[in-house]
């Protein structure tokens, strides 16, 4: 495969985290959250950092994980206190204060970002292959929780808290879960970032790319594992394909939300699902 | 000891407003007790305090003979209170069966760890389907909750509270809504799950179906009890008498 394919598959694995870890956030346990990419960047950049002091893999893999949940767990605590619609504004905030902060940080680069962070020595194409074999597992996580006890308690905080007391479902528990494990995953998916670039600058994280990923989450239908990998990759690839879209990317994929939340708010997974049913019944 | 849901002297004021004024309440296992009262009388705030929606400025609340004033709703629910609401809010986009299939699981979604590691529903799904049809709603099982008519949803509310196992269910206005023969099948359905060993708390307004039901009736007034105990002696008595009801809603309830 040539450099640029090698480069293609990375990013799409990447962004496939990402959405799904969004989607077990906001669509599993319905808390929506504008600022995912804010918990990428703090594992891109704990990852960075881990690879500089020890030049260790597993170690910066950890380092990301750990930094991506407790930062989520954090901000899971401000999802308790306030109502879906203010969460969405709350993570908005959180997105700009991680770029504001990191931005005046000289430790972590400041305006210019990290550079020269040591290779993990697995060359381009073992990278990818590490960040396919990760999403893959990201998507049977996400499948398998999907069909659990915690899934179907996710479905129930989010559709309605108070029945969910009702029914013995602690659901500030359930929302700190379903935060912790979301970002633990993006914190996952900034590591693999680092490895990819060597290189991070804090743009990579800003709040337009935590719209993307929701972009993805919506396109690709809210709580549909497969439906959100499926978007993750297609709008990862889409601009590579078209230049029009590279050049109209926000517009693009603006339109595209509307169109979706408009015309077929189930997403893909709906759209296919209904299209499974109507053969059928033909 | 043998009370299921005991207050204790419990009180709770709303700027300057007594709304429960010191009640205590021993509901013994197996009773059917009536609570009654006029609007404003202080009935719901006095369930909000029972399911932990509130935390009243003295007193205590015991369920099993364990101190739950402090306690959440869901702490409150594993200990075997179960809570029906006034306004049904079922789940609109599961099914019917997995409604009553996740209240069944309380064992399984006691915390997020545990629920992660449990899978299988089958067992939960049965039993689910033993309570829908228990309470006349078999068949339904795999329509969307949203879709049912008010007077299933209030079955199906009922159904969630019998599925998470309780020592007692306080069931609030489960009549309210229904037209008459609904609410007497429904009142039916209530009586038949006290019958089965299950302690009942019953708020309604639907005085006929209480007198007809209730071995025990508690009136509330102003945020007080004004008489308990046998449910003809209590309306009998001339201080509920001239604080609740006319003469005419005794006598309708009789006949």
């Amino acid at each position: 495969m040539s450099a640029y394919g090698i480069s293609l598959v990375s990013i799409a694995g990447i962004n496939v985290i990402l959405a799904v870890s969004l989607n077990i956030i906001s669509g599993f346990c319905g808390q929506i959250s504008l600022g995912h990419a804010a918990f990428f960047g703090a594992g891109a950049y704990a990852a960075a950092l881990t690879m500089i002091a020890t030049a260790n893999v597993p170690l910066a893999l950890l380092a990301a994980l750990i930094m991506g949940c407790a930062l989520g767990i954090i901000v899971g605590f401000a999802s308790l206190r306030v109502r879906s619609d203010f969460l969405a504004v709350t993570t908005i905030g959180v997105n700009f204060l991680f770029v504001g902060f990191v931005r005046k940080q000289g430790w972590l680069g400041g305006e210019m970002g990290i550079s020269g962070i040591p290779a993990t020595g697995f060359g381009a194409t073992g990278n990818a292959i590490m960040i396919v074999a990760l999403a893959c597992m990201t998507i049977a996580f996400s499948l398998y929780m999907s069909r659990s006890w915690m899934g179907f308690a996710f479905r129930a905080v989010g559709e309605d808290e108070s029945a969910a007391a009702t029914l013995g479902i602690n659901a500030r528990a359930y929302k700190l879960a379903a935060f912790g494990i979301g970002t633990a995953l993006a914190g996952l998916a900034g590591a693999l970032y680092t490895f990819f670039t060597q290189f991070i600058t804090v743009d990579s994280f800003d709040f337009v790319f935590s719209v993307m990923l929701l972009a993805m989450v919506v396109i690709g239908g809210v709580g549909s594992t497969w439906g959100v990998a499926v978007a993750a990759v297609g709008l990862t690839l889409l601009p590579e394909a078209i230049r029009f879209v590279n050049d109209y990317r926000l517009l693009v994929f603006g339109g595209m939300l509307v169109l979706v939340i408009r015309l077929a708010p189930g997403g893909l997974a709906a759209l296919t699902r209904n299209l499974f049913a109507r053969g059928k019944r033909v | 000891m043998s009370a299921v849901l005991e207050l204790d002297d419990v009180a709770i004021q709303f700027g300057g407003v007594q709304a429960v004024g010191g009640v205590s309440l021993a509901v013994e296992a197996g009773e059917f007790v009536g609570l009654i009262g006029p609007n404003g009388a202080g009935k719901t705030t006095l369930i909000r305090i029972i399911a932990g929606l509130l935390r009243p400025d003295r007193g205590r609340v015991m369920l099993a003979g364990a101190d739950v004033t402090s306690d959440p709703t869901a702490t409150r629910v594993r200990r075997g209170l179960a809570l029906t609401h006034q306004i049904v809010r079922p789940f609109r986009e599961m099914t019917v069966l997995d409604n009553v299939v996740l209240a069944a699981g309380v064992e399984h979604t006691s915390s997020p760890l545990r629920a992660l590691l449990s899978i299988g529903r089958r067992r939960e799904s049965e039993r689910a389907a033993e309570i829908l049809a228990s309470v006349g709603l078999a068949g339904t099982e795999r329509k969307l909750a949203g879709s049912l008519p008010l007077g299933q949803l209030k079955r199906l509310e009922l159904a969630r509270g019998l599925a998470i196992d309780p020592k007692v269910i306080l069931l609030d206005e489960p009549l309210a809504g229904l037209n008459h023969t609904e609410a007497s099948k429904q009142a039916e359905t209530i009586a038949d799950v006290h019958r089965r060993g299950l302690t009942v708390v019953l708020v309604e307004h639907n005085l006929e179906e209480v007198m007809r039901n209730c071995r025990r009736l508690v009136v509330l007034n102003n945020g007080q009890v004004i008489g308990d105990g046998e449910p003809r002696a209590v309306m009998a008595d001339p201080v509920v008498h001239d604080a609740y009801v006319g003469g005419g809603m005794v006598s309708h309830a009789e006949s």
